[in-house]
């Protein structure tokens, strides 16, 4: 692109005070790693795209599906059961042809986390698990990458840089002096469990594009040491100044081969896994007969699972319906395989060693991911 | 003296989003006091700000300070 073309494109941003033709040049040849393409990252992209980030990686392994329609704006109707990074690539291609756009359509995992990060300048953390945010979070401290971080809940939401000293002070805080430990599984629930406003992670990614141009133009005062949160019911936006732990450091993996032999899953949860099926052994289980497969979904809760024989009994009222369960092998599934994780410690509390209890991984999205 | 104390995210659906608290002096007085009140919130985990400063240790709270609690969402 030549130098008209490029002011053509991007001028009510080059004539901006403090901004001009090198806060654009330093744009274009920026590197920056979305992971996540869901209710963050979608914003995230939409609007680093359209600002001319050189260099755009995408990392998801999920596929769209139609509750991802209320809050992830890149996808349509037409993209269900299509792999979130490539149509995500595809959509900002249209918009901005002239930057690169790599998908990667594997989750992110202590195998390759390095391996694709350090590709990149600036990392943006749209995931939505603890152990992936941790993960991401010492990796980046490794590679002393800066990390732009956003979370959401419900109505509220969290921003914040880490791994950038603020100006003027030498100490980087990172997510680990925040929040040192993973919370266990129970502890906090997710979207999938909590809800979220379709708007909220609209307004969230939006403020973690902002860091993110801010931090690569120079302009303004980035969130590096600050912590915000915003609701979205009252508008109220409330600001804390972070320090770093001492102990901080002692928290994350010394090199790539520590990073690399921590469990980062099994230390957000607290259950076994020895009782997870996949869905091929789920599917095996099910031919063999004497299951109960017990859908322990809210009544609301899409997608029916109509392919297999199961009983409805949500978690809440499980303990009160166990007589319901009749057969020696009991299967339970939710959504993503966290709370039926959580269903087979009540079974196990209830029927003890009497049934064999399983909980299918992943959950019913990721059977039908593989089944369909 | 009393001390000002919000809280963020879920922490809110088990103390409400704020109270006022007598008699608190320093931090590790006030996690105990409000992990008496608010048994579930012992099992919760959060960051505390005094007047939107992030304290690490236990640090003396004055009077009609604002201390913020604030947990980690995973949400996205």
């Amino acid at each position: 692109m030549d130098n008209s073309q490029i002011y053509e494109r991007y001028q009510r941003q080059m004539i901006l005070k403090g901004f001009g033709e090198s806060g654009q040049q330093k744009l274009l040849h920026a590197k920056v790693l979305v992971i996540g393409a869901g209710g963050l990252g979608c914003p995230v992209l939409q609007y680093i795209a359209a600002a001319g980030v050189g260099t755009i990686g995408i990392v998801d392994d999920d596929i769209v599906a139609l509750n991802n329609l209320h809050r992830q704006v890149l996808y349509s109707v037409s993209d269900i059961g299509l792999l979130k990074a490539e149509t995500a690539a595809r959509t900002l291609r249209k918009v901005n042809p002239e930057i690169k756009i790599i998908p990667y359509n594997e989750r992110l995992t202590t195998e390759n986390a390095f391996r694709i990060i350090e590709n990149f300048e600036i990392v943006i953390d749209g995931t939505d698990n603890f152990s992936s945010r941790y993960m991401i979070n010492d990796a980046c401290v490794l590679l002393n990458k800066p990390l732009i971080y956003g979370a959401v809940s419900q109505f509220e939401g969290q921003v914040s840089v880490f791994n950038v000293p603020e100006h003027g002070s030498k100490a980087a805080v990172n997510y680990r002096d925040l929040f040192p430990d993973p919370p266990k599984e129970n502890e906090v629930a997710n979207c999938a469990e909590a809800g979220v406003l379709g708007v909220l992670p609209g307004i969230i990614g939006t403020m973690m594009a902002n860091e993110t141009i801010k931090l690569i133009t120079g302009i303004g005062e980035s969130l590096a040491n600050q912590l915000l949160t915003y609701d979205a019911l009252t508008n109220k936006v409330y600001q804390i100044n972070l320090s770093a732990r001492k102990e901080t450091r002692s928290l994350i993996p010394r090199n790539q081969a520590e990073f690399l032999e921590t469990d980062y899953v099994s230390v957000c949860s607290s259950a076994s896994t020895e009782s997870e099926i996949d869905p091929d052994t789920f599917d095996s289980l099910i031919e063999k007969g004497g299951v109960d497969v017990i859908d322990i979904r809210e009544a609301h809760e899409l997608p029916e699972a109509d392919e297999f024989l199961n009983i409805k009994i949500p978690l809440a009222q499980l303990e009160d319906n166990s007589d319901l369960i009749k057969s020696d092998t009991v299967i339970a599934f939710c959504q993503t395989g966290k709370r039926s994780l959580q269903a087979t410690r009540i079974l196990s509390g209830i029927f003890g060693d009497k049934k064999k209890i399983y909980s299918l991984r992943g959950g019913i999205l990721e059977w039908k991911k593989q089944k369909q | 003296m009393a001390i000002n104390i919000i809280l963020f995210g879920q922490l809110s659906e088990i103390a409400g989003s704020s109270l006022s608290l007598k008699n608190v002096t320093d931090t590790d007085n006030l996690v105990k006091e409000l992990h008496n009140l608010y048994p579930a919130l012992s099992d919760a985990k959060y960051v505390i700000a005094i007047n939107k400063k992030m304290v690490t240790e236990n640090t003396a709270i004055t009077e009609n300070s604002t201390v913020a609690l604030l947990p980690p969402f995973s949400g996205g």
